[in-house]
């Protein structure tokens, strides 16, 4: 087998963790036990279960994890309930880096930075966020707005209260929609809850989480006095290629899969709105 | 320069077959599409329009891509690609072959598609001039010339006779094998050519106005309300994009066999309410919207990602096919400018 866009490789999930009551995270590695492949933060794959279905995900660990890819998964359609039905050791094909990913090299180096999530949209960020903490020295402080619906649909919940809240000059500030029996944390919409927070504008954001959340957050950043310039998003799309050939995720004249998912809100400006 | 007269044809089709492999337009139960040569075909070279277009020859309609053994938890992937054996196409116009130059700038643009490029390098391309264009032609629009297509090798018929010119060192090397050709001498090709193309100015939609059609229009053009009336009747069938010989939008799907599970490549149509959905979410839910995609991305997103190269090439089979009677001729008369009607 040649290692062309469209033809996958095998590989097998080797650890399962069970993040929400409907968000799974996946480990995947090859056969004999490495990386698939080298990515970028914010860079997705193709993963398929022949027969079922093949789909692209964002590739939720950093690419500074030398062992292995994870996938945070939320079970919504065809492909992923069965992944949620799977067990460890089950095989996949998996293609890829697909996508732009986040300018972490370039535009985001010696930034402040400012990560607003909403449920399942934590997924790609988390992937930069841990790319910030292993070059801790290349970027200043970091801001981490999180919302879901309930304390229980908080992704890598662990992971954040562990890890990101110990890092060196990190703010998490996490809310949930509704009021909820052992949560003493803010309690509240993400684009309220970060106006409350007021958070200062030298910061570069990513925003990530449903349209309704990626609309009002944006607006919500624009009236603290943030510039388009400043905000960055990355946008799913149906895809069967992941190269821009297939021809059916653009926006505009842009391929979600190759030009994006990472997009610039002034960029996003000058395309019709058909995401 | 050389000739054959147009009662011997029959002959140079079996000279080309018995060197490669050769397709051309064969007419079965009245309809025209290219088919294998086999002695006694009724060869059709005088209707312009396949229904199929001459894309499936290199991007075909299905492909095999590769066969998974599932075992229990485990998977094993073989690849299922063929081979691409040299052929011949005999008898693509004006139109099909500058199809091949648009689906090379998706296919052939890294990272390149190795079973469109196989089957590309395994083509000799043998095109026929026009010489009697029709009143749905519209190349010439897309400054397309009917009367001098290139291809490896070009051919023309002249008086009763075909004459041929090679046009790449592949079409020379063909050209030379074939001994059923006599040198043509002095010819009335120009002459001919000259006849043609006054034929194709004088076509009804031979000279459309685009001038609109440019990426800095693009929000104006996308949020023009005639979209609604222009796409009101579309029934998004796809027939269109099915006939189209640019339309390259593909589908990879899974069928379940015996042995396993073989992924193969299939056209797909934007047209489709299913394109674009996704478990949660359909950014194009409605048939305007998808109708809209399908003449924004041929007249304004393909030319502003290819040096203004427009994603049509004015065959007019959607203009013959479409049951609802819509087409880019319409799309184009209402939002391509001035002095369009």
């Amino acid at each position: 087998m040649t290692n062309e866009a469209l033809f996958p490789v095998v590989g097998v999930i080797t650890d399962i963790r069970r993040d929400t009551p409907d968000v799974k995270t996946f480990r995947v590695v090859t056969p004999d036990g490495k990386k698939a492949f080298e990515h970028m933060p914010g860079q997705c794959a193709m993963l398929s279960i022949p027969g079922v279905g093949e789909a692209m995900f964002s590739i939720t660990s950093s690419p500074t994890n030398t062992e292995f890819m994870e996938f945070s998964i939320k079970k919504c359609g065809c492909l992923t309930s069965w992944l949620h039905a799977c067990e460890v050791g089950q095989m996949v094909t998996i293609r890829g880096p697909y996508g732009n990913g986040f300018p972490v090299e370039t535009a985001f180096k010696g930034k402040n930075m400012l990560f607003i999530a909403g449920g399942i949209g934590l997924a790609p960020l988390r992937s930069v966020i841990n790319y910030v903490r292993a070059h801790r020295a290349d970027y200043g402080t970091v801001d981490i707005v999180y919302g879901s619906r309930s304390m229980d649909d908080l992704v890598d919940f662990k992971e954040i209260q562990e890890e990101w809240k110990n890092e060196k000059d990190f703010n998490v500030y996490l809310t949930i929609d509704r009021p909820q029996d052992g949560w003493d944390g803010h309690v509240g919409f993400v684009p309220a809850y970060v106006k409350e927070v007021n958070i200062p504008t030298d910061r570069t954001a990513i925003l990530c989480g449903p349209p309704i959340m990626i609309k009002f957050t944006l607006q919500a950043l624009l009236e603290l006095g943030f510039e388009k310039t400043q905000v960055y998003t990355t946008l799913e799309f149906r895809m069967k290629c992941g190269i821009g050939k297939c021809g059916r995720c653009n926006v505009g004249n842009q391929y979600i899969c190759k030009d994006g998912p990472v997009f610039r809100m002034d960029q996003l400006e000058e395309l019709p709105s058909e995401y | 320069m050389k000739k054959i007269s147009c009662e011997n044809l029959s002959k140079l089709y079996s000279e080309i077959a018995s060197l490669q492999e050769l397709y051309l337009p064969v007419k079965e139960s009245g309809v025209t599409n290219y088919k294998k040569y086999e002695n006694g075909a009724e060869v059709d070279i005088k209707t312009l329009k396949t229904v199929k277009s001459a894309k499936d020859f290199f991007f075909p309609q299905t492909e095999d891509m590769m066969e998974f053994k599932v075992n229990g938890k485990n998977i094993e992937i073989n690849d299922a690609r063929k081979v691409a054996n040299p052929f011949v196409i005999f008898g693509v116009r004006a139109c099909d072959l500058k199809s091949f130059d648009i689906l090379d700038k998706v296919f052939l643009q890294e990272p390149v598609d190795t079973m469109y490029k196989a089957k590309r390098e395994a083509s000799t391309i043998i095109t026929l001039a026009c010489n009697n264009p029709e009143q749905t032609c519209f190349c010439k629009t897309f400054g397309i010339d009917a009367s001098n297509p290139a291809g490896d090798i070009s051919a023309i018929i002249v008086n009763g006779e075909m004459l041929f010119e090679a046009k790449t060192e592949k079409g020379a090397e063909l050209l030379n094998k074939l001994t059923c050709l006599e040198d043509a001498g002095d010819t009335d090709a120009d002459a001919e050519r000259a006849e043609i193309v006054k034929k194709s100015e004088n076509l009804p939609f031979a000279n459309l106005n685009l001038d609109e059609f440019k990426g800095e229009n693009l929000m104006k053009l996308f949020d023009r309300p005639e979209w609604a009336e222009l796409s009101k009747a579309c029934l998004g069938c796809g027939t269109c994009t099915f006939v189209c010989p640019t339309c390259q939008c593909f589908d990879i799907r899974d069928f379940i066999t015996n042995e396993g599970v073989r992924r193969f490549r299939c056209w797909d149509s934007c047209m489709y309410s299913e394109f674009t959905k996704m478990a949660a979410e359909n950014p194009r839910k409605t048939q305007l919207q998808r109708y809209r995609q399908r003449f924004m991305h041929k007249l304004v997103y393909f030319p502003q990602n290819n040096d203004g190269v427009y994603g049509c090439v004015g065959c007019g089979r959607c203009v013959q096919k479409c049951p609802q009677n819509l087409n880019i001729i319409k799309v184009i008369k209402k939002l391509g400018g001035k002095n369009n009607d």
